[in-house]
């Protein structure tokens, strides 16, 4: 179903890390999530946006709000034309890293969302979708 | 068939809107009459016996003329929005689907048989008629019986949510320290909402200390444990401790021998010597007054 | 924007005011390690009570400063974190091991002066 409602937000620094996530709380909180699932959301898109500063630099978030089977439904897209990544199962396991950090963003926003999934190519980029429905 | 040769051009693609007006226009006039039948026919059937008479001709005089604005402007925007609210106000009363569904096919019959008697002596036409009609009524039914649906499970879930509340209280036994008596089984739904409302307690009463008691929980599996540990955790990060009561030492050996950290749960026997290491870790000084042997 | 370092005897107070990006956060914890060697505070509290979010890097820098104040004698509590946000946070795996908590300024002051008798 195409989405009711939607927000693009161009990823290129730290500030705009905390513009998505702020869009993205807006969106969750007008939708009436929970206050634990607003915080939830906003804290998985930090991290799906910091993965795109600190590993391909630039890209986008887009935050939209989608309906299915009667149910609503809050979609985070982070996308960009990055590096890739080369083992995408091994990135989706807590603890690994290859910037020598907790390696915890990756796996943190699968267990944070209800749906996750993952794409990427080397050199071609990498996109994360997830969604979080509404209770 | 078209041999027998006709004054009129075929039927323009506009022709089913034409038709849905003249029918429009036709259910306006008549509208006293066929209300009044609607409403009778919804009696006769048994149907919505939890309302009163009036109550039922209200509510259907609201529905005939949403039902009539939707097949003048094609939009079910405005019957959606009413039929939930419908919805709501009926399902406390304990009006079932199959009411709410037969109301609304009672009204397409209704409706259809006075376009019989109206178009009687042009067959074809009366054909035309409820090919048009058809399609639009069929469409009203289903989106009443969708929004009085989901308006049914959205009240389900708020109930199940609510008794889910009450049946785990967070209580605040002395200042500064709550317990959290855990009864019934520990999934992951149930885990989830039980935190959030303890740590919300937490915050509320200023907790420092928080007694968990699982002696009420029935099978203390890994997923269980799991949930439990986290549970300890984010307690901890608002500066709360977590004494577990009520796991059995056979069980803490499980759960160890099957990966779960426990580790980082303060694990105490029974309540009472749970509540006594939450009172020394608040410093209170602790009186065993059952120790007068 | 600047977290503004208190300093309360033998004690320093970083009240974080709003949403921090990654490159404010970094400088917070450089300010608290420059402010806690000259001045030989004993512990620090840094107050996140106004984060709505608390994400793997804050939780990686709230532990490096952790450690890094530990080496130079001064003790760390986090005081402030929401229920939400603490929620969010084990989901997530973090769990802020090695740093002190507490519920909010006054208990963290407490917890550092108990620690300190
Ligand atoms: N958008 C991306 N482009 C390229 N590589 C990525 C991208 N996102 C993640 N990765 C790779 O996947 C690994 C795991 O990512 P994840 O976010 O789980 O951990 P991390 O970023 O290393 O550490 P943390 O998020 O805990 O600070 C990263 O180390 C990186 O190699
Ligand atoms: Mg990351």
């Amino acid at each position: 179903m195409a989405p009711r409602f939607e927000a693009r937000i161009r990823i290129r620094s730290d500030a705009d890390i905390v513009a998505a996530r702020r869009q993205g709380r807006a969106l969750a909180e007008q939708m009436g999530f929970s206050s634990t699932d607003v915080t939830v959301i906003a804290t998985a898109i930090s991290e799906v946006a910091r993965n795109i500063v600190q590993y391909a630099r630039e890209g986008e978030v887009v935050v939209s709000a989608t309906r299915e089977d009667g149910r609503d439904g809050l979609t985070i897209v982070a996308r960009d034309q990055g590096p890739g990544i080369a083992d995408v199962v091994k990135a989706m396991q807590p603890g690994y890293s290859t910037a020598n950090s907790l390696g915890l963003g990756l796996p943190g926003a699968r267990r944070l969302m209800d749906d996750f999934e993952i794409s990427s190519r080397v050199g071609e980029g990498t996109t994360v979708t997830m969604t979080k429905w509404q209770r | 068939m078209s041999s027998k040769p006709k004054p009129l051009p075929q039927p323009p693609p506009e022709s089913t809107a034409a038709l849905l007006r003249e029918l429009v226009a036709h259910l306006r006039e008549n509208r006293i009459q066929l209300r009044e039948e609607w409403v009778r026919r919804i009696t006769e059937s048994k149907l919505l016996t939890a309302m009163t008479r009036e109550e039922i001709f209200a509510e259907a005089t609201s529905v005939y003329d949403n039902y009539v604005e939707v097949l003048e402007t094609g939009s079910v925007e405005a019957l959606q929005t009413y039929a939930r609210n419908l919805s709501e106000r009926i399902i406390p009363r304990g009006v079932e689907t199959h009411e709410v569904v037969g109301i609304v096919l009672l009204l397409r019959d209704v409706l259809a048989r006075s376009l019989f008697r109206k178009y009687q002596g042009d067959f074809e036409l009366l054909n035309r008629v409820l090919d048009a009609y058809e399609p639009a009524a069929n469409r009203i039914a289903n989106t009443v019986a969708v929004s009085f649906v989901e308006e049914r499970e959205r009240t389900i879930r708020l109930q199940q949510e609510a008794i889910r509340e009450l049946s785990t209280p967070v209580l605040q036994v002395r200042e500064r320290m709550l317990i959290l008596p855990i009864i019934g089984v520990l999934d992951s739904q149930r885990a989830r909402q039980l935190t959030e409302q303890l740590l919300r307690g937490i915050r509320a009463n200023r907790a420092k200390v928080v007694v968990i008691d699982i002696t009420g929980v029935p099978s203390v599996d890994s997923t269980a444990a799991n949930h439990l540990v986290q549970t300890v955790e984010a307690s901890r990060l608002m500066g709360a401790r977590v004494i577990v009561t009520g796991l059995s030492s056979e069980v803490a050996q499980t759960l160890v021998t099957i990966g779960v950290e426990l580790g980082k749960i303060n694990a105490v026997g029974d309540l009472q010597s749970g509540m006594e290491e939450a009172e020394r870790l608040l410093g209170y000084r602790v009186i065993l007054e059952e120790s007068a042997a | 924007m600047r977290v503004p370092i208190l300093k309360q005897g033998e004690y320093l107070i970083a009240s974080i005011q709003s949403a921090l990006t990654d490159q404010e956060l970094s400088q917070l914890k450089d300010d608290l390690l420059d402010h806690a060697g000259r001045t030989r505070a004993r512990g620090v509290v840094v107050d996140v009570t106004v984060l709505d979010v608390m994400d793997s890097f804050a939780a990686r820098t709230l532990r490096s400063l952790a450690h890094m104040l530990d080496l130079l004698g001064a003790a760390t509590v986090v005081v402030g974190i929401q229920p939400e946000v603490a929620f969010a946070m084990v989901q997530l795996g973090l769990t802020l091991e090695g740093v002190s908590t507490a519920l909010d300024l006054e208990e963290g002051l407490a917890f550092l002066q108990a620690k300190a008798a």
